[in-house]
């Protein structure tokens, strides 16, 4: 039916809006509206609070999630744009404990450099909002809306150190790959809509099942589409931009790109291969194996080479997210099979945020001391740092997949979705998949050999002093990490949250 | 009290270690007496459990898991937490349990560079719980996270406190066991997904219950059946270590400190054979006649090949590694053969390798302690320097190569005499033809170790160490670390039956599983 005699027969109706259901976004509002009145009234004053107001309003806004988690009901907004799942209540809070610890990261950081707080904070809470919009979205549209909202902010915190070339750099660069990706991505989706006629995902869904054999207008949408958030996920060949801006932005903001922004597109992922184009795996899944083998091996492979801690952690970062596409690989097999590849992805997710935040929390705290990033720097540390150098092993091995640390678990997950396969479409990924964590398992050793075998390189053993924000940031990775891995039942349960358009 | 045990025993046998690490983290790096005594104390704990353990065991019913545990671990993918005791793990659980705290008192006053009794210890209790919850678990997850719990504590144990190439061994390590065991957890999750467990006592289809899968994976097709196997083979044959995969262990062997050593020899290589009799065989017995051959074939080339090299060696902890692939060999020929006779030789042969090697490393890193080098050719007369150390040399090569009356004849004649006869299935002819060639690697056995012991013990001091004030005969801590392996090695030697009274009811088990898919 046509929106415009829709309204000329019924006159305008407003649309039905369950308040409850958009909580967290309106809180988000409000958050971002309070550090904006505080900044403007209180001027210097209100400094100090920024980043106490910033990390309370993070923890606010898991009120509303806890609150529809315990309701329980699935809300479907707006014609089905707007979904309040379990899913999407997994991952809106998986994005609110990921941002709350960036911004313990970002405390001494932004308060002892030259910066100024509100806005890196109001950026930070604009951001996170795109994610948690992202979470629900179930539309072309708001996923769009969504992906810049989060995609922005990033652009101008990751060049956040404006008076150093690296800076610009890493801004520059990501913004421009970003833009670029989010054009393939909107010409894919203007293809979508106009092969389907809707720009509701369950209505491409079913338009997209209905071609029986593959016509090249859709294989090119989805294709845009998929590529798109190849980009946003760091997957080879879409990679290059990941090691340059990791490098240049502050370090708080790396984390956040590594992580949230990294979960932010493999949720969209998720969204659109599950509700939008799950039936069209002919399209989708021979993608997913090339660009899950490229990032695994390839990211590795580059990242053996590396010699500064953070593009090592780009390029570790870029295999990662390898292992979580092949899990995706395989989704349209069957259901269950689907199923098994969702929960794996999920889990994934929500473990590997916790060791990569562990791990450049870490970095971050040790960068304090030595003022390098060069990997060579770590040397010795188990001398000066033990307790620092225990907590990078910790998420080192837990990277490695090393039991009991939480890794294994996430690597079991993905290995046991590719194997559910049951062709060698899936066995192929399962075995690249354990070839690639022995090549893995030799760069993260190797900064554990420094840390633990080697003498400091400049003889400098003063003892690092750990700001209380950094050492909560620590201790909340340290704890999940290991107990994600002793007991992987919490995590496995968070990571059955279905999506509501795909039964399972 | 057997209700307790019943319950908590494994439970509290696997943990107890990690309890005293927590103890020890919060006692700050200095306390150096109170670290060690905390150590002892837990390694002794665990001790007592066992002894308890033994106590209450059942040994009419070896054959059956007993003290079983069973509670809910992952229920998302079915991984229960499951622990149990039976013949097949009695032993190796105790030869554990005696190691470590050996390994803690050995090291009471001499801790290797750089020091640091603290995570020294830590370590050694953490390695501990690994190894005790390998030999226990009764499913495939929880045997795969005790698996590779070993791993770090002995990636740093060898890096840390190692020889001049320690960084380089420690790497070396890590990564064969891990491309090893990371192929495996592949082949456990393909066989999770193929096995159908329904009508078993795991109750549902998909299942990594130890107990289930024998009969659950009957299901899968003979193909996926090799495929599996060989998965499994990677993982238990990197970490036994067989031939071709075996170069790790030299290097980690000659580098480890002299308790890393002990503590690789005596428990971490037995995993790997272990892991055959647990679970390859058992689970995919069809799979198992169709590779033994093969298996048989690279653990002959192991026997004459580590011998070969030991013949070439110039360091005494080097040559004593590569024996290890010598004698893993023969454990690997018996488990090889697939019968009853074959795989109680080979459980026998790990204990005995266990003790010997163990004893091996432990002399030849007191040796080093006072010579500060093992190159053979700068030894001599350790009989004169150090006369009881060089008896217990002796005492140990001389068990290390087979003499009858002592433990190590229990664990080569029997596999020799095993591969004559094969499980129904396998070649006659073949096993025959390795039987010859194990047969011929004795006797490099017997050559290789002579010529060692000939070489460091007889003749007179070198000049260089002939008043040197640090070359003293056994000390107390070394005394009782090694009266106990040294008495069970003379006790084995007379009673064999000791352990094959336990193995031989649970190994029958898994031969008749192997003779049903034979026929």
């Amino acid at each position: 039916m046509n929106g415009i005699d829709h309204f000329l027969d019924e006159g305008f109706v407003r649309p039905f809006i369950d308040w409850h259901a958009i909580a967290p976004e309106l809180t988000f509002l409000a958050v971002g509206a309070i550090l904006t009145l505080v900044d403007v009234f209180w001027l210097e004053k209100g400094r100090k609070y920024m980043p106490a107001l910033a990390g309370l309003g993070l923890l606010l806004t898991l009120v509303p999630i806890l609150t529809l988690a315990a309701d329980g009901t699935e809300r479907v907004l707006w014609d089905g744009a707007f979904v309040v799942d379990e899913f999407a209540l997994v991952m809106k809070a998986l994005f609110l404990v990921a941002g709350y610890v960036v911004v313990l990261l970002s405390t001494n950081y932004v308060a002892e450099g030259d910066f100024w707080e509100n806005e890196y904070y109001g950026l930070l809470a604009a951001s996170l909002m795109g994610m948690v919009l992202m979470a629900s979205a179930r539309d072309l549209v708001t996923i769009f809306v969504a992906l810049e909202l989060l995609s922005i902010p990033i652009y101008m915190m990751a060049s956040w150190r404006k008076r150093a070339m690296e800076g610009n750099e890493a801004g520059m660069k990501y913004f421009l790959m970003g833009v670029f990706a989010s054009a393939i991505m909107l010409y894919g989706m203007s293809l979508l809509y106009g092969a389907s006629g809707s720009t509701k995902l369950e209505d491409i869904g079913a338009a997209l099942s209905a071609f029986d054999s593959s016509v090249p207008l859709i294989t090119l949408g989805v294709v845009f589409v998929v590529v798109g958030f190849a980009f946003k996920v760091s997957a080879v060949p879409f990679h290059v931009w990941a090691p340059d801006t990791y490098q240049g932005a502050p370090t708080p903001i790396t984390a956040f790109l590594a992580v949230a922004s990294k979960t932010a597109g493999f949720v969209a992922l998720i969204q659109l291969i599950y509700v939008g184009f799950y039936d069209r795996s002919d399209v989708y899944a021979p993608l997913l194996w090339v660009l899950a083998v490229a990032s695994m091996t390839i990211g590795n492979l580059i990242a053996l080479r590396q010699t500064h801690i953070i593009r090592l952690f780009a390029y570790s970062g870029v295999a990662q997210a390898g292992y979580m596409l092949a899990a995706l690989a395989v989704a349209g097999t069957s259901p269950e099979v689907g199923r098994q590849a969702l929960t794996a992805v999920v889990t994934y997710l929500i473990i590997y945020a916790a060791m990569n935040l562990g791990a450049f929390a870490v970095i971050h705290a040790v960068a304090r001391k030595t003022r390098s990033g060069e990997v060579a720097s770590y040397g010795g540390l188990f001398g000066y740092a033990p307790g620092l150098a225990v907590a990078m092993v910790i998420f080192l091995f837990s990277l490695t997949g090393i039991p009991p640390l939480g890794g294994w678990y996430a690597k079991l997950a993905v290995i046991q979705a590719t194997v559910s396969d049951g062709s060698w479409f899936g066995y192929s990924l399962a075995i690249v998949i354990a070839v690639n964590s022995v090549i893995a398992a030799f760069y993260y050793a190797n900064i554990a050999r420094l840390m633990f075998m080697n003498e400091a390189p400049d003889g400098d053993t003063t003892p690092i002093r750990v700001p209380f924000s950094l050492s909560a940031a620590l201790t909340i990775t340290v704890v999940a990490t290991v107990l994600s891995g002793v007991l992987p039942q919490l995590v496995g349960t968070l990571a059955e949250a279905n999506l509501i358009a795909f039964g399972g | 009290m057997t209700e307790f045990l019943d319950d908590w025993g494994l439970t509290l046998a696997i943990f107890l270690p990690l309890v005293g690490v927590a103890i020890m983290a919060l006692i700050p790096k200095a306390e150096e007496q109170l670290h060690k005594a905390v150590a002892l104390i837990a390694s002794l704990a665990v001790v007592v459990v066992g002894v308890l353990l033994v106590v209450e065991f059942d040994f009419d019913r070896a054959g059956e898991l007993q003290f079983l545990v069973d509670r809910s671990w992952i229920d998302v993918i079915n991984s229960r937490y499951i622990l149990g005791l039976d013949g097949i793990s009695m032993p190796l659980m105790l030869l554990t349990m005696l190691i470590v705290p050996l390994c803690i008192i050995y090291s009471w006053n001499h801790f290797p560079e750089p020091h640091n009794p603290k995570a020294f210890l830590i370590l050694i209790l953490v390695l501990q719980t690994g190894m005790i919850g390998t030999f226990l678990a009764q499913d495939l997850i929880l045997f795969f996270v005790f698996f590779e719990v070993v791993l770090l504590p002995m990636y740093f144990m060898i890096g840390v406190w190692g020889g001049e190439q320690r960084q380089y061994a420690a790497i070396k390590f890590f990564l064969y066991t891990l491309f090893g065991s990371a192929l495996m957890l592949v082949s456990f999750l393909a066989l999770y997904f193929l096995a159908d467990g329904t009508d078993t006592i795991a109750g549902v289809a998909n299942t990594f219950d130890m107990r289930a899968l024998p009969e659950a994976a009957t299901a899968v097709g003979i193909t996926a059946q090799l495929w599996i196997f060989g998965g499994m083979f990677l993982g238990f044959g990197i970490k036994v270590p067989m031939f071709p995969f075996h170069t790790w262990l030299p290097d980690a062997h000659t580098q480890a400190p002299t308790v890393g050593s002990v503590i690789l020899a005596a428990v971490l290589l037995k995993l790997g054979t272990y892991g055959f009799i647990r679970i390859a065989i058992p689970i995919l017995p069809e799979a198992a006649i169709e590779w033994a051959p093969f298996i048989g074939a690279l653990a002959v080339i192991g026997i004459i090949y580590g011998a070969l090299c030991c013949l070439a060696q110039t360091d005494m902890k080097r040559l004593i590694a590569f024996s290890s692939v010598a004698h893993m060999g023969f454990t690997m020929l018996g488990i090889a053969t697939l019968t009853d006779f074959g795989m109680n030789a080979a459980i026998f042969g790990m204990v005995a390798h266990g003790l010997i090697t163990g004893m091996l490393f432990f002399v030849a890193g007191s040796v080093k302690e006072r010579y500060h080098t093992l190159e053979i050719r700068r030894l001599g007369g350790l009989l004169i320097s150090a006369p009881k150390m060089g008896w217990i040399l002796g005492f140990a090569t001389m068990a290390s190569l087979g003499l009858p009356g002592l433990a190590g004849f229990w664990g080569e004649f029997p596999v020799i005499l095993s591969a004559y006869n094969p499980a129904e299935g396998l070649s006659v002819e073949v096993f025959r033809t390795y039987m010859v060639i194990a047969a011929v690697g004795t006797v490099f056995a017997a050559g290789y170790l002579l010529w060692l012991y000939q070489r460091t013990s007889f003749g007179t001091p070198s000049e260089e160490f002939v008043n040197d004030p640090h070359i003293h005969d056994v000390e107390i801590p070394e005394w009782i670390a090694w009266a106990p392996m040294l008495a069970l090695i003379l006790i084995l030697g007379v009673y064999p039956n000791l352990v094959f009274e336990m193995t031989d009811p649970a190994v029958g088990l898994v031969s008749e599983l192997v003779a049903a898919a034979g026929r």
